[in-house]
């Protein structure tokens, strides 16, 4: 009996320290490959949710289109023979150059997204100066306002700008019973509502990193420079402008991207006519089921992108080099 | 090493009642919504003078030389620079540049360019622009930085390139905010007497606005002491440190030992004071204005007291029994604190004339000591 306990101690003892050990070695391990765990999070998550859906909408780009279930060819096949095939082909790719459609979307989109950056960075370089220029006390509450619209729901901010801007909608009412205007104005599905949309939806994005560096500003550079000899707006353009452009490249790329694929703004508020990329894209998917092409598209839209974002980070390591 | 004169009190302008100010500062006064900043200065700085203005930290001295360069507008009174009125003028219309505490140099631009951003604004050919900045870059000895962008500089470089950016324009007055604040003490020195030089060689009117006495006092023609938003004194260096006018110019300017005493015989040419607590008399051989029975201090720097083991032969006239309390060594000169009979802490400094004191012990911690000074060194302060 008192043999059978003092066994059973050993082996927990035993086992216990088996744990011990394995914890050790494992807290060793973490502690010398720490950086790369942490590294490795935003790693994976990447891979699983961008490169393998890239790989597979590109594998998609590179099939033929057929009526089936998925409906495009497949790329690679056993034959029954054991023979392995690989059929590829870049007929959507030549369809997306011949066809008129794409190019004149794609270029639509650019100038669309375009329009919308310079028109959000002069709305937003002003205001975030002046949140970067007022009282420490006041500051805070001004950038919630700026964030605040973030609590709601993209697409019922959208939604809401329907409400504002159809026939019967908030200001039509508002500006007919006032008398302003005798029949209303025909606001919704045209493509100022597009760009009032995109402004609203993406100014935050230029606002913040513009914020971002002029709170960095030393004041005392606008005062050296008006203390030798510059008026106002010559400060202005020779160190204020200057010293803000990461800032301006920061958020006119985070407004320009977005804007270029935005999907969900011209479809709600915009009209038939006005081509976006986004649009033709869900046509191409969803209502051609031409998925090869859509996917050629998604391909297309991603390499024009990326050059913007290359050009970006070369400015930010040119950047980081500076300072 | 570096050669300098120093200025002669009698050619200074400052001293000629006749002679017309450069800057007048005509009762200003600065609010920042209830906060005072600036009461109410009146200062008359005349040209080519190296004028300083010292204070604590809040006391206005910063405030007073933005409003001189433009970019605060004063809540009242006039500032008239070379007969001009000056207090409506944008800054970048003032014939005034400044050179900025933090140097505020422009990081998007090389040294070059920086110097030159002066000129350009004023519409100056490229020629004569490329020549007068490599001028200037030469003065400061930073021509071999040219090219470079400010964070390549080290703190020294900054400050150069700041003197030669707010020079180049040939200022009829440079203000410099705490010129030498962020620089090391050798630095500072070398610094110190750099800019006495260049001060001397262009004849600018500088106005230094600093919180550090030594740097007022090695640089300055005169000093203005400033406390609350008021100039409490206004004066050469030795003006301020020999004759201080109140107690708190006489305190923040070195150190000082007082005693609180009352008049007892006031003469035309001497002044007798009785302090309390030591019961001590104490003699003055100078008259000053008081009346019997009114109570002041008396004051006497540091260096100014004799330390004796035995008492003088004589009448022992402002001579104390004491003990040695501390000692510091500073290799120049020793501090002592020396403790009188009721407990005061007297400071008392001495001069290492000779390398040891061979033959004569040295004082040591607790030695009975007598400690004197001259009638003609005591100040008196109001209360």
């Amino acid at each position: 009996m008192s043999r059978d306990v003092t066994n059973h101690k050993l082996s927990t003892l035993s086992s216990g320290s088996l744990v011990k050990l394995a914890g050790d070695v494992i807290g060793r391990l973490i502690q010398r490959n720490w950086k790369r765990l942490v590294l490795a999070v935003p790693l994976v998550w990447l891979l699983i949710f961008f490169i393998v859906p890239f790989v597979i909408v590109l594998k998609i780009s590179l099939a033929e289109g057929m009526i089936a279930r998925p409906p495009f060819t497949p790329l690679f096949e056993w034959a029954e023979d054991l023979s392995f095939t690989i059929s590829i082909t870049f007929e959507s790719f030549r369809f997306l150059v011949t066809d008129d459609l794409y190019y004149s979307s794609y270029l639509n989109s650019l100038l669309l997204a375009g329009k919308s950056t310079i028109i959000c960075l002069l709305i937003g370089y002003p205001m975030a100066y002046g949140i970067a220029r007022s009282r420490s006390d006041i500051r805070g509450i001004l950038l919630l306002m700026v964030v605040l619209p973030f609590w709601t729901s993209f697409l019922l901010r959208i939604y809401a700008w329907m409400g504002l801007l159809n026939k019967n909608g908030i200001i039509n009412g508002a500006l007919l019973s006032m008398g302003i205007i005798d029949e209303p104005l025909n606001m919704m599905f045209t493509e100022g509502a597009i760009y009032v949309g995109i402004v609203y939806s993406y100014l935050p994005f230029m606002i913040l990193p513009l914020y971002a560096t002029m709170e960095k500003l030393d004041e005392s550079l606008n005062e050296a420079a008006a203390d030798l000899g510059g008026k106002p707006f010559t400060v202005f353009y020779t160190v204020t402008l200057p010293l803000t452009l990461p800032g301006i490249v920061a958020g006119s790329l985070l407004v320009f991207i977005p804007a270029t694929g935005e999907y969900v703004i011209p479809a709600l508020l915009g009209n038939y006519d006005t081509l976006m990329i986004g649009r033709v894209l869900f046509d191409e998917f969803f209502s051609n089921r031409d998925w090869p092409v859509a996917s050629a598209v998604a391909v297309a839209l991603l390499a024009f992108l990326v050059v913007p974002i290359m050009m970006y980070q070369h400015f930010q390591a040119k950047d980081g080099e500076r300072s | 090493m570096t050669e300098f004169k120093k200025p002669i009190v009698g050619d200074r302008p400052a001293f000629d009642s006749e002679a017309e100010p450069f800057i007048d500062i005509q009762g200003v006064g600065k609010k920042f919504g209830v906060f005072t900043a600036i009461d109410d200065i009146s200062l008359k700085i005349y040209k080519g003078e190296l004028f300083s203005l010292l204070g604590g930290s809040g006391c206005g001295k910063t405030t007073l030389l933005r409003i001189l360069a433009g970019f605060e507008k004063p809540s009242k009174g006039r500032v008239i620079i070379d007969g001009i009125d000056v207090t409506d003028m944008p800054p970048y219309e003032r014939p005034v540049n400044m050179m900025f505490q933090s140097y505020a140099l422009f990081p998007h631009m090389t040294v070059e360019k920086n110097v030159a951003y002066g000129l350009r604004r004023d519409g100056v050919s490229k020629a004569e622009t490329r020549e007068r900045v490599a001028d200037m870059l030469a003065l400061v000895e930073m021509s071999d930085f040219a090219k470079r962008k400010p964070n390549q500089l080290s703190g020294g470089q900054k400050q150069r390139v700041a003197l030669a950016r707010s020079l180049v324009k040939r200022p009829k007055v440079l203000l410099l905010d705490e010129p030498l604040g962020a620089l090391d003490k050798r630095l500072r020195e070398h610094t110190q007497f750099e800019l006495m030089n260049i001060q001397d060689k262009l004849g600018i009117t500088f106005i230094v606005v600093t919180h550090d006495q030594e740097e007022a006092m090695t640089l300055s023609s005169r000093i203005a002491v400033m406390d609350k938003g008021n100039v409490i004194q206004v004066g050469t260096p030795s003006d301020i440190y020999e004759s201080p006018e109140t107690k708190f110019t006489a305190e923040f300017i070195g150190s000082i030992n007082m005693f609180d005493c009352q008049v007892k015989e006031s003469g035309r040419d001497h002044l007798v004071a009785h302090c309390g607590s030591l019961g001590q008399d104490f003699h003055l051989d100078w008259g000053v204005a008081v009346k019997e029975a009114r109570q002041l201090w008396l004051a006497v720097r540091p260096e100014k007291i004799q330390i004796t083991r035995q008492a003088k032969a004589g009448q022992g006239i402002n001579e104390l029994p004491a003990f040695i309390h501390d000692i510091a060594y500073m290799g120049t000169h020793t501090i002592y604190r020396i403790r009188l009979a009721n407990g005061q802490i007297l400071q008392a400094t001495t001069p290492n004339l000779r390398r040891s004191s061979e033959g004569e012990r040295n004082l040591t911690w607790e030695d009975a000591v007598f400690v004197s000074w001259d009638p003609s060194s005591m100040v008196v302060l109001m209360k």
